[in-house]
């Protein structure tokens, strides 16, 4: 049966089929819904961990213990992991283990373009890229297969048009695996110099012995048509290039690190020209090049952002497209906070009190962007806390007594937390604003720690965020509802001037919650309207000017009444209470 | 010959239901098929594209400048911001609706006037339909994702019942009479 499955999807469907029995993650744009369809499979453990690296210890705990396991992540998911499988590379697995990552190029949804594989040959894991659904399906029982036939935790890379387009897949049973036998073995699994020596030398004949194998792997498939053009591509890059090209030659890696030798030079001396299309790093090329082989890569295509069938197109023979042309300037239309948001009360006050805002990474980014633009500094998971205290232990005069850090109760589980204890330990003094919203948002409302609600929604233990906090040693501990503005900022002006550490829980749950109910669409009071503006500084997408008076879009409101706390005039009512 | 549609539109219109349903009806013609959709960041209120592409064989999932038969867009300044993605003899779906992105709302920028006028009188082959009230009639507001469906469905030749099967197979049961009573507004306003 064939089925229209998204990316994510089908490399969850591959997960099933390859009898994986553990999946850990850290949920993350564009990687996602690998974990959240494979929390599908009641044949399957999954969780959501709260953070990569703890998801991975998880996967590579489950692989010890004799069973096929999987962790999920976005491409800065992988840096937080890095430390435990850059080891598990030295250690190699029992049960196979496959690290399904997501990269982002053009960053849709993500802080920087950093590219998979050029991490994975540091850590010397080899790499995996699928090009479209079905090949995610099939590719990752393929590297369930080598994993365990290598002594290698795979790399599973994905980027966002392979993980976020859908494509047919051939639909599969699963297969069960017998455990497989665990003999205890500390120069494999326990790496202290001694052993992680040996392992090393391990890790060395690994790579040829894959680099060997990649010369007959099933994944490198060469087609040659005419032979004017060559393409050496891989992934995502190879369907634009076909699209571009169909009747070029082609020679697309389906594994990408390690690479052969001969396969590449053979496909090289049967067509006149070469190019090397990869989006983001030139990994290909420079192999190609550090092979002797003369190939054209990044002298005409990007380091930047994604490709397309027409960049190819004119980046080799110059053709162009005409299109329709718009001749005036048209607004772009930035990602806003949903109304009803729960962190633009928040957002408002910092703004009024003119504080500055170390930010962390969550749906709250967005309060970086005008009107409110509060966020000062966004760096990445949980660095919030951090900047926080080393602004205020620099001593400088413009900071104290007026800086924050903000982070998600998503975040503050993921890599917050020993910010907070390096605070109380070394004797700072920031007040740090946890936005408790109830669920990880920004990535489609995932449960974490704080929820009380495990991936599969079934009821746990709760992290309770007040006692966690007086546990690490915050006296200052205050939980407020953002949407309370005047009692918020009499808190925050409250907490900031104390010469000790201060957690203010904002606490109002997503919008978009189920369960959260609002009472409706508000309306203006033309009458009492004097067209002040002061409802439109908290940047609500609903309220506009239509013919220079202020308007509630009755689509988007649910009568949140955020703005009728800005109005002090009355003018604005309706919803149910009407 | 392949055939790519883009379906744009504001972040919680609904497009990424809009691209399910066109991509199972082709599905259902036998067609190869790829849907391109973004998540995450960009969904929240910001704009939107997703693309579907069906045919003997399709390679690339997204759509390129100047390569798309049909765009349904979901709001003006939308249609306006894509333009340059129709094929010269394509076809052009508008809904009338109008949402001020940020800047317009913070006084930054001003939302272009005359929009449909100023598409038409580029000679671009379109249809301008205010889905909203469509939705509205039907019983849900929510509902204009279908009801522009309805409207696409009218221009292409695929047999009616197709899509009222995909679209019982996609939306929630409970919402299944508001959408039919939105696909079939949309279907014959024009």
């Amino acid at each position: 049966m064939k089925k229209l499955l998204l990316g994510n999807e089908a490399v969850a469907r591959g997960i099933f089929e390859a009898g994986v029995k553990v999946v850990a993650s850290y949920p993350g744009t564009p990687s996602t819904e690998i974990t959240e369809n494979v929390a599908k499979y009641d044949e399957i453990y999954s969780e959501w961990a709260p953070n990569e690296k703890v998801a991975a210890e998880v996967a590579i705990g489950a692989s010890f213990g004799g069973s096929r396991a999987a962790t999920c992540m976005k491409h800065v998911g992988f840096n937080v992991a890095a430390d435990p499988l850059f080891t598990a590379s030295y250690t190699g697995v029992n049960g196979g283990l496959v690290v399904c990552v997501a990269d982002d190029p053009g960053m849709h949804s993500s802080q920087n373009e950093q590219d998979t594989r050029m991490v994975a040959m540091a850590a010397k894991i080899p790499v995996i890229e699928p090009s479209d659904s079905g090949e995610c399906k099939e590719y990752i029982k393929l590297a369930y297969d080598l994993s365990e036939k290598y002594d290698t935790p795979i790399i599973f890379r994905l980027t966002t048009r392979v993980a976020h387009s859908q494509s047919l897949v051939e639909i599969s049973d699963r297969v069960e695996k017998e455990f497989k036998p665990y003999e205890k073995n500390p120069v494999k699994t326990v790496m202290m110099p001694a052993m992680a020596k040996k392992r090393h030398v391990f890790v060395e004949q690994r790579l040829k012995d894959m680099a060997q194998y990649a010369e007959n792997c099933p994944l490198n498939t060469v087609e040659i048509n005419d032979t004017k053009i060559g393409i050496i591509t891989s992934g995502i890059c190879y369907q634009y290039a076909k699209e571009a090209f169909p009747n070029a030659s082609f020679l697309k890696l389906g594994m990408v690190y390690p690479m052969p030798e001969k396969l590449i030079k053979d496909f090289a001396s049967k067509v006149d020209k070469v190019y090397v299309i990869e989006e983001l790093d030139p990994v290909i090329e420079n192999h190609c090049k550090i092979l002797g082989i003369d190939v054209i890569g990044k002298e005409l295509f990007s380091l930047l952002g994604e490709y397309s069938t027409n960049f190819i197109k004119k980046a080799i023979d110059g053709e162009d497209v005409s299109t329709f042309t718009i001749d005036e300037n048209v607004p772009i239309r930035p990602p806003v906070m949903c109304p009803g948001c729960p962190h633009r009360g928040m957002f408002y006050v910092l703004k009024k009190l003119g504080m500055s805002v170390c930010g962390d990474i969550g749906c709250y980014t967005l309060g970086a962007l005008a009107p409110l633009q509060s966020i000062d500094f966004c760096v990445c998971m949980g660095a919030s806390i951090g900047m926080a205290h080393g602004i205020e232990k620099t001593g400088n005069q413009e900071f104290k007594n007026k800086t924050v850090a903000i982070i998600g109760d998503s975040t503050f589980m993921h890599s917050g937390i020993t910010g907070i204890v390096d605070i109380v330990y070394n004797k700072g003094v920031s007040t740090v604003i946890i936005l408790d919203n109830s669920i990880t948002g920004m990535t489609g409302h995932q449960d974490n720690p704080t929820t009380g609600f495990t991936i599969k929604k079934e009821p746990t233990n709760q992290v309770n965020l007040v006692k966690l906090c007086e546990a690490i040693g915050i006296n200052n501990v205050v939980v407020a509802d953002p949407f309370d503005v005047e009692n918020f900022e009499k808190i925050v002006k409250e907490e900031v001037k104390k010469e000790e550490p201060s957690v203010i829980i904002s606490q109002r749950p997503c919008a978009l919650l189920k369960g959260v109910k609002f009472p409706g669409p508000l309306t203006i009071n033309k009458d009492k309207c004097v067209n002040c503006k002061q409802c439109m500084k908290i940047g609500c997408p609903a309220i506009s000017l239509k013919d220079g008076k202020v308007e509630i879009d009755k689509t988007q409101c649910n009568g949140c009444g955020l703005c009728t706390k800005m109005c002090k005039l009355g003018a604005i009512g309706g919803g149910n209470n009407e | 010959m392949n055939k790519s549609i883009m379906i744009v539109g504001v972040g919680g219109q609904g497009t990424l239901l809009a691209s399910r349903i066109l991509g199972n009806v082709a599905i259902k013609q036998g067609f190869d098929v790829k849907v391109s959709e973004v998540h995450g960041m960009s969904q929240r209120g910001g704009s939107v594209v997703t693309y579907v592409r069906y045919g003997e064989k399709v390679y690339a999932p997204i759509i390129d400048k100047g390569g798309a038969d049909i765009i349904l867009a979901f709001e003006q300044l939308e249609a306006y911001r894509y333009l340059d993605y129709l094929k010269n003899d394509g076809k052009l779906i508008v809904n009338t609706q109008q949402i001020d992105p940020m800047p317009v709302i913070t006084g930054a920028e001003k939302y272009p006037e005359n929009i449909i006028e100023k598409i038409e009188q580029k000679g671009v082959s379109m249809i301008s339909v205010d889905a909203t009230k469509l939705a509205l009639e039907a019983g849900n507001v929510k509902a204009v994702n279908v009801a522009l469906i309805g409207v696409l469905a009218s221009k292409m030749n695929i047999d009616k019942q197709v899509w009222l099967d995909v679209i019982k197979e996609t939306v929630p049961e409970k919402f299944y009479e508001v959408n039919i009573a939105a696909f079939e507004l949309g279907y014959n306003c024009k």
